[in-house]
């Protein structure tokens, strides 16, 4: 982990950056919520904090905004150690998960709020609300109170009031979270463009991978307190650096093993899982003989009934179960070694044949470059 | 509303508990019209003792008393028991919390006869150290009151800011204001009818409070109770009847008023929360 995080350290130095988090360590008690958290985000950035609940994610959001100080380590924003400053002295404004809207006050006198707390004149303010009003496109809503809005337009507002005092960084806990699935897909893009549109730094906090993917444009994975990768969604996606990482975000299929041949352009995987050495297409910073993980997201996996031609990444086995999902199906294949693997096999591709079924003995193969090795 | 749901021996159960709560005050109403010296013997209808009781300067003197107490000490424990409120709910864990909420809260379970007797000696005593207060009257019992209608409202207070959504109040820091200003912006109108609602509950205590007034009353400050019982003691006549009439119509008027405005809240509120 130690190297990791030195890895990390020397791998976010070099970024440019407008947010620093320099090892900051946040203890409740003997609780270490959040461990040597270092991250650097650039200006204009969006950026999504994902895990589970109880991560810390939502605390390190929380020391961000000024609400939890940190047990040790600095936080910069802007060139400014910004770390002893309370949450009413940062330039930093946070949308609530709860959205937090002051309900005895009208949708205009919410936004006006934190305008007010500036000392601005009264027709500055006007003319910023009545711009924030149209951006979140509430216009017509000004005046009412928020328990008459629904749930999407309390967000909006939430918004526009977070995005009033035109902020350094904005911080969004669970921008979605309220919501129901079918308003959160279509408000996801609505509000990356609201963001984009205004040009602010973002760092969201969300247990929703699809969300995270969609919105932002790097993500955070969170584990235990520890930053454990951070990459954009593809690479994150594609190529996970932990096991952690790949069961979390999407599905995969995880084989235990260890190295057999290690080459700097190519590794070998054994397996007791699976019938042959696994080649696969890049080096690893490893050594012959450590145990590894082996992940195969089942879009990778290629199911069929003839055996493969190629020599090695294959394995023969029978349809467990089928999940039908119209675009594509879900095929449960029990290998001879008794271990389950996931196919995921789109419909175009049975144009030519029926598609397998049930106990139907099939092989699944794969190419070099389909699985990734986890060395943690 | 569900009058059909209930049963023959449920509605004669009904009856006999509404009618042994209430038949005593209404017979209690009647008789103040009654026309006869007598509280027993019903003569004519007659609003007779109601003008006695107009004209009556003991009354009506005891009646101010009591009710600039009650205004008093309710605006006072309201101010207090906010902030005691406050100190409970929002400042965390501190050395002695549960000491001090023990003990703000102690004068509700508290017998009044040992608040009032204790309160009592702590007064004599300061009279003969430092010679105040110079006499027992509408400042000690004032400050007995405070003591016992605190406790309730600290009680109403705090919960109601245990139940608050706390992320408001982090909103408005998080937008620039200082904790003063997010006390006095936001939570205090947030709160508004549970601090009402909590000054009417304090009034009444204040108002219709006798043993703890008892010990700390002096000669020359009678409250309203005070007087009711001493005039009881010496024998019934429908002036009190008529008295008691007029404090049941000012009470049943207050209850139903707090009672309206905790419904339109509580209403307030549910609709809050549905849209959430």
């Amino acid at each position: 982990m130690a190297e990791s995080s030195l890895h990390q350290a020397a791998k976010t130095a070099g970024a440019k950056s407008y947010l620093q988090i320099v090892d900051v360590v946040k203890k409740f008690g003997d609780n270490t919520v959040v461990d040597h958290i270092n991250l650097s985000i650039a200006k204009n950035d969006i950026f999504a904090l994902l895990g589970s609940s109880g991560c810390g994610k939502s605390t390190l959001l929380r020391m961000l905004a000024g609400m939890e100080t940190p047990t040790s380590g600095k936080i910069i924003l802007d060139g400014e150690d910004i770390t002893a400053l309370a949450p009413y002295e940062r330039p930093i404004n946070m949308m609530f998960q709860s959205y937090a809207l002051f309900p005895h006050m009208t949708v205009a006198q919410n936004i006006a709020f934190g305008l007010k707390q500036d000392r601005l004149s009264r027709s500055d303010i006007a003319e910023r609300v009545e711009r924030m009003l149209e951006l979140v496109q509430m216009k017509k809503y000004a005046h009412r109170k928020p328990y008459q809005l629904s749930g999407g337009q309390q967000q909006r507002v939430a918004l526009a009031r977070s995005l009033a005092k035109r902020p350094k960084l904005l911080l969004l806990d669970e921008p979605l979270g309220a919501l129901d699935k079918k308003l959160r897909q279509q408000t996801q893009l609505e509000l990356v463009n609201m963001i984009e549109q205004v040009g602010v730094t973002c760092i969201m906090v969300t247990h929703d991978q699809e969300e995270a993917m969609t919105m932002a444009g790097r993500i955070g994975i969170m584990s235990e307190g520890q930053l454990l990768q951070v990459a954009t969604p593809g690479e994150i996606y594609e190529h996970p650096n932990c096991r952690f990482t790949a069961e979390f975000i999407g599905e995969t299929n995880l084989f235990g093993g260890h190295v057999v041949e290690d080459e700097p352009d190519h590794v070998c995987i054994h397996s007791i899982e699976l019938p042959r050495p696994v080649r696969v297409g890049h080096g690893i910073t490893g050594t012959m003989g450590m145990p590894v993980w082996l992940s195969l997201r089942p879009e990778r996996v290629g199911v069929s009934r003839q055996q493969p031609v190629v020599s090695g990444n294959w394995a023969a086995g029978t349809v467990g179960d089928i999940a039908y999902l119209g675009g594509f199906s879900i095929f449960h294949v029990r290998l001879d070694s008794g271990k389950v693997v996931k196919a995921s096999v789109p419909a175009t591709h049975w144009r030519e044949e029926a598609a397998p079924t049930w106990n139907e003995p099939v092989f699944v193969s794969w190419t070099d470059n389909d699985a990734v090795v986890l060395t943690q | 509303m569900q009058s059909k749901d209930i049963s023959g021996f449920g509605k004669l159960t009904l009856g006999a508990g509404l009618a042994f709560l209430y038949v005593p005050i209404l017979i209690l109403i009647v008789y103040s019209f009654n026309a006869s010296k007598l509280v027993t013997v019903w003569a004519s209808f007659s609003t007779h003792w109601y003008g006695v009781l107009f004209n009556d300067d003991a009354v009506i003197s005891a009646f101010g008393l009591s009710l600039k107490i009650a205004l008093f000490s309710s605006a006072m424990s309201v101010v207090l028991g906010t902030i005691a409120g406050l100190v409970l709910a929002r400042f965390g864990p501190f050395k002695g919390k549960s000491l001090f909420a023990g003990m703000l809260t102690a004068p509700m379970v508290m017998p009044e006869v040992i608040t009032g007797l204790s309160m009592l000696l702590l007064f004599v005593e300061m009279q003969q150290w430092f010679g105040f207060p110079a006499e027992r009257g509408m400042l000690t019992i004032w400050v007995g009151h405070v003591t016992l209608c605190m406790a309730y409202v600290t009680v109403v207070i705090r919960s109601r800011l245990v139940e608050m959504d706390r992320s408001v109040e982090e909103a408005a820091m998080d937008l620039g204001a200082r904790p003063f200003k997010i006390f006095f912006q936001i939570t205090l109108p947030i709160i508004a009818p549970a601090i009402a609602s909590s000054f009417l509950l304090a009034f009444t205590l204040s108002i219709d409070d006798l043993v703890i007034t008892a010990f700390l009353s002096g000669p020359g400050s009678t409250t309203l109770p005070q007087l009711i019982f001493s005039r009881v003691r010496l024998g019934l006549n429908p002036e009190i009847n008529a008295l008691a009439t007029m404090t049941v119509l000012v009470v049943t008027l207050l209850v139903v008023g707090a009672n309206r405005m905790m419904v339109k809240a509580e209403r307030r509120r549910a609709r809050l929360a549905a849209a959430a």
